[in-house]
């Protein structure tokens, strides 16, 4: 018997159908893995699940009784628990009072911060109670939410994208959690866009693509091509294969530091770095080890000592972000909407932003709509932009149409070095290829790139050179085909995992 | 110049008496900007509170339906820009800001007839026995019920924030709206409650001002408290203990500059005293935390200086327009010092202070 079924659920909002008819079961024990790409309807269908948001039709039922949670409160009370993919904590806020407040208030008892201890132990997730969540690592963010959800006896635990902020050896503790529970008789419902981990880990799993049921199938008897092509509905891009000259070296950073303004932020320690033309150097590590701040420092958002970059030679690092795009740095940021673009403001008034240097936009002060406007058409020629026409807002592009356009907006300027944080964060993965593809062929032109990312696959994928950043510093860079994927996880834990319980050795 | 007309006790009673309108509303603001909103309008509603206080006292000839009025009408006043922001979603700094000139224009009408009454005197407390300890008596037991409630209100308002689950669901609702939501806390209705509470108690402090410590009506007679009230919010780092300590600070040296000014002290004299108190407990908190006590010896350098020119020049005078300006340049100074640590500032300040919240899906 089902523990959790869905039937004929659908929800439309203005303009899109989220879900039309989805239905499927859950059975007590069974981890069932939710595919599909971006836009797929994955997280309307876990809200609906969770009381968040209320289905235009269709029914659920729970253990054989209709299952209607009003609130995230009735799907608690009726043994539902969600781990968020963007956690839902509160950083000035000690881990009991993030524990406290994703309870009912009843059973949030003064006991509470010895109760925390105990589960987290019994589930290897050591966790201190006492400790202000902004100053746990991510992975140690994530216990937070997992020990909130455990505290409260659930029957159902979905997990939107649990593993996208983990490095390798924090997955595996991870799974052998979500093992344990599901040996104990709980449901796991399991979100995430790595194939690899589903095919490991989940029983059974759901396909969604168009907001429908396209398909279910058991994971360990597919392959990751398989499961993604059934989940974009047609054959996969062939990623590109690296192949080109390397030259002398363009950018160099030396003894890098930068500290952060932000209580909770990573300040960057002694980076030092020399990258070469025709390059791509892969700088991975878990996320807030210092990714922001090394982008901002590289874009000139903020400043540094001047002799700490060098772009041919030539101290650039007290100069703002115009003026190094001048000098042929282009940098693409990580928040797409609010940082690389200005979501009301057109395509057109977009690629002004930043093409307005080097693509020459502007005469003696007067804006040049025309190049502009033909500058932004051919981004969204070349690099597949779905869009209808370059005079509408930035907002209303989807993810991986407007992340063509970030980074396609750069590219097209031709830069010497090319800086990208997370190009590919969000993005289905048939945008996700193209992005690769326009990056190798930049590096292949004889430009330099870095890519920083927090997805292991598509470095070891696009990178000539790997580095990694862990608590503000960065290791040296080693040639990509020489690293493993576990060698890789221990430069990303080596200084940043602090409890005792996991604690590995420096790479 | 005589000394001897200064009386300590009386100038303490008179401090606290001009700090308690602040106490009050900068408490309330807290408590709204801890949800994550940030209300510009302290001024209007205080002003608003004033007059409607004042109207419903002289009406029905009781000062206590004066601050119930009092708070009902800065509560009201409130909740209109509550609607604005929170339900039609509208910029919150421009809406306090518009709530400032609409509750200063409103007051100003209402309080057309009300311009040389006499409102209804509200008694002090007499203690019996308590108050007539010597010292102690008049510096404790002597003030009207409203000083007590204000202080007993800033221990609530700790209380609630520190200790409840009520005060932490608020305060998680300031720091983060969109994981607020997630868990299925009701971010609207419960910012709603804490624009209202702001709003009451900015109206309880300007009726205090318009029943007790004038007591008149006059238009515009806030006179700035409102912005004040807002400043010491900050400078308190949204600590409720620290907001009353700022609103003493901000009252007494008015109390001083107001005294300076009848005795024709050169300001030198409060000036070099307050210095080297300030740098005394600048030493002192410093050496505690094993911190550097540069800047606190500097304070306590010029704080001697002042003092010796002050008793070497004793007839020394500025214009008073200057001594006006001491309490709001003190207040400033003393919130720059104390927030110069950002990133312990920043700690305590609500992350989501004064964004817009949109519940998507």
């Amino acid at each position: 018997m089902s523990l959790l079924s869905l039937r004929g659920l659908t929800k439309a909002y203005p303009g899109v159908v989220a879900n039309s008819d989805v239905s499927f079961d859950i059975a007590p024990g069974e981890v069932h893995a939710l595919l599909g790409e971006n836009g797929a309807g994955k997280s309307t269908l876990v809200k609906t699940i969770f009381g968040l948001v209320r289905p235009d039709a269709g029914e659920m039922t729970l253990s054989g009784r209709p299952y209607t949670p009003a609130r995230p409160g009735d799907a608690r009370a009726a043994g539902v628990a969600m781990v968020f993919q963007h956690f839902s904590l509160f950083e000035a806020m000690s881990v009991a009072e993030n524990i406290a407040l994703g309870m009912e208030a009843a059973q949030a008892g003064r006991d509470l911060p010895a109760r925390i201890r105990s589960v987290s132990a019994e589930y290897g997730l050591p966790l201190d109670p006492d400790r202000l969540v902004g100053d746990l690592s991510v992975g140690e963010r994530q216990r937070v939410e997992i020990v909130r959800c455990l505290l409260q006896e659930p029957r159902l635990l979905i997990m939107d994208e649990p593993t996208s902020v983990l490095t390798p050896q924090e997955v595996e503790v991870l799974f052998a959690t979500l093992r344990k529970l599901s040996a104990e008789g709980v449901a796991i419902l399991y979100i995430s866009h790595k194939l690899e981990e589903i095919r490991s880990l989940c029983d059974r799993a759901t396909i969604l693509r168009g907001g429908r049921v396209v398909g279910s199938c058991v994971p360990a008897q597919e392959t990751a091509k398989s499961l993604a092509e059934a989940m974009i509905g047609s054959a996969l891009a062939r990623p590109v294969a690296k192949s080109h000259a390397v030259g002398g070296i363009v950018l160099e950073l030396a003894g890098l530091a930068l500290p952060s303004p932000d209580p909770f932020g990573t300040s960057l320690r002694d980076v030092s770095l020399s990258l070469h033309k025709g390059e791509i150097l892969g700088i991975g590590g878990v996320a807030g080890n210092g990714q922001e701040e090394l982008q901002a420092a590289l874009s000139g958002e903020r400043r540094v000592a001047p002799g700490m970059i060098r772009l041919r030679g030539q101290e650039i690092g007290a100069l703002g972000p115009n003026r190094r795009r001048a000098l042929g740095l282009c940098t693409a940021p990580e928040e797409r909407l609010g940082h690389a673009a200005a979501p009301e403001m057109t395509l057109t008034e977009n690629a002004l932003l930043t093409g307005l240097t080097r693509e020459r936009l502007a005469n003696g002060g007067f804006v040049k709509w025309r190049a502009t406007a033909s500058f932004a058409e051919a981004i969204v020629r070349r690099f597949d932009v779905r869009t209808p026409g370059v005079d509408h807002a930035a907002r209303a592009l989807s993810g991986g149409n407007l992340q063509k356009f970030v980074v396609g907006r750069e590219v097209l300027q031709k830069p010497d070095v090319l800086v990208v944080n997370q190009p590919t964060w969000g993005v289905d993965a048939a945008a996700a290829a193209a992005i690769r593809a326009a990056l190798v062929t930049l590096a292949a032109g004889g430009a330099a790139v870095i890519v920083i990312s927090q997805d292991l696959d598509e470095l070891m994928e696009i990178s000539d050179r790997l580095a990694v950043l862990a608590g503000g510093r960065l290791s040296a860079p080693r040639p990509a085909a020489s690293l493993g994927i576990d060698e890789i996880g221990l430069m990303m834990g080596g200084s940043t995992v602090k409890d005792a319980g996991e604690t590995h050795a420096p790479a | 110049m005589d000394l001897s007309t200064l009386d300590p006790i009386a100038l303490i009673v008179s401090l606290i008496i001009a700090a308690t309108p602040l106490v009050l509303a900068a408490t309330g603001e807290l408590v709204t900007e801890k949800s994550g909103v940030l209300n510009l309008g302290v001024e209007g509603m205080m002003v608003f509170g004033a007059i409607t206080g004042f109207a419903a006292a002289v009406e029905s000839g009781s000062p206590w339906l004066g601050f119930l009025a009092s708070a009902t009408g800065g509560a009201v006043l409130a909740l209109i820009f509550g609607v604005m922001t929170q339900y039609l979603l509208s910029n919150q700094v421009a809406t306090g800001l518009a709530l400032t000139m609409f509750g200063l224009g409103l007051a100003a009408l209402i309080g057309q007839p009300y311009a040389g009454v006499k409102p209804p005197p509200f008694p002090r407390l007499d203690l019996p026995l308590l108050g007539d300890i010597p010292v102690l008596g008049r510096l404790l037991f002597s003030f009207d019920a409203m000083v007590y409630l204000s202080i007993l209100l800033v221990a609530a308002v700790w209380w609630f924030l520190a200790r409840t689950r009520g005060g932490m669901v608020l305060r998680a609702v300031g720091e983060n709206h969109d994981a607020a939501h997630s868990l299925g806390m009701k971010v609207v209705p419960i910012r709603l409650a804490a624009i209202a509470f702001g709003g009451a108690c900015a109206g309880l402090g300007g009726a205090y001002l318009s029943l007790v410590r004038v007591p008149q009506w006059t238009e515009g007679m806030t006179a700035g408290a409102g912005w004040i009230a807002l400043a010491i919010v900050v400078f308190a780092s949204w600590k409720p203990w620290r907001v009353l300590l700022g609103a003493y600070l901000f009252g007494g040296v008015t109390i001083l500059q107001l005294n300076t000014q009848a005795l024709s002290l050169n300001p030198a004299l409060p000036a070099g005293a307050g210095l080297i108190v300030v740098g005394l407990v600048w030493l002192g908190l410093a050496l505690r935390a094993g911190r550097p006590a540069g800047l606190a010896l500097a304070a306590l350098g010029l704080g001697a200086a002042a003092l010796a020119f002050g008793l070497a020049a004793p007839r020394f005078q500025i214009g008073s327009a200057w001594l006006s300006m001491a309490p709001y340049l003190v207040t400033i100074l003393v919130l720059v010092v104390m927030s110069r640590d950002r990133a312990r500032a920043a700690l305590n300040a609500p992350a989501s202070l004064g964004r817009v919240f949109h519940a998507a899906g």
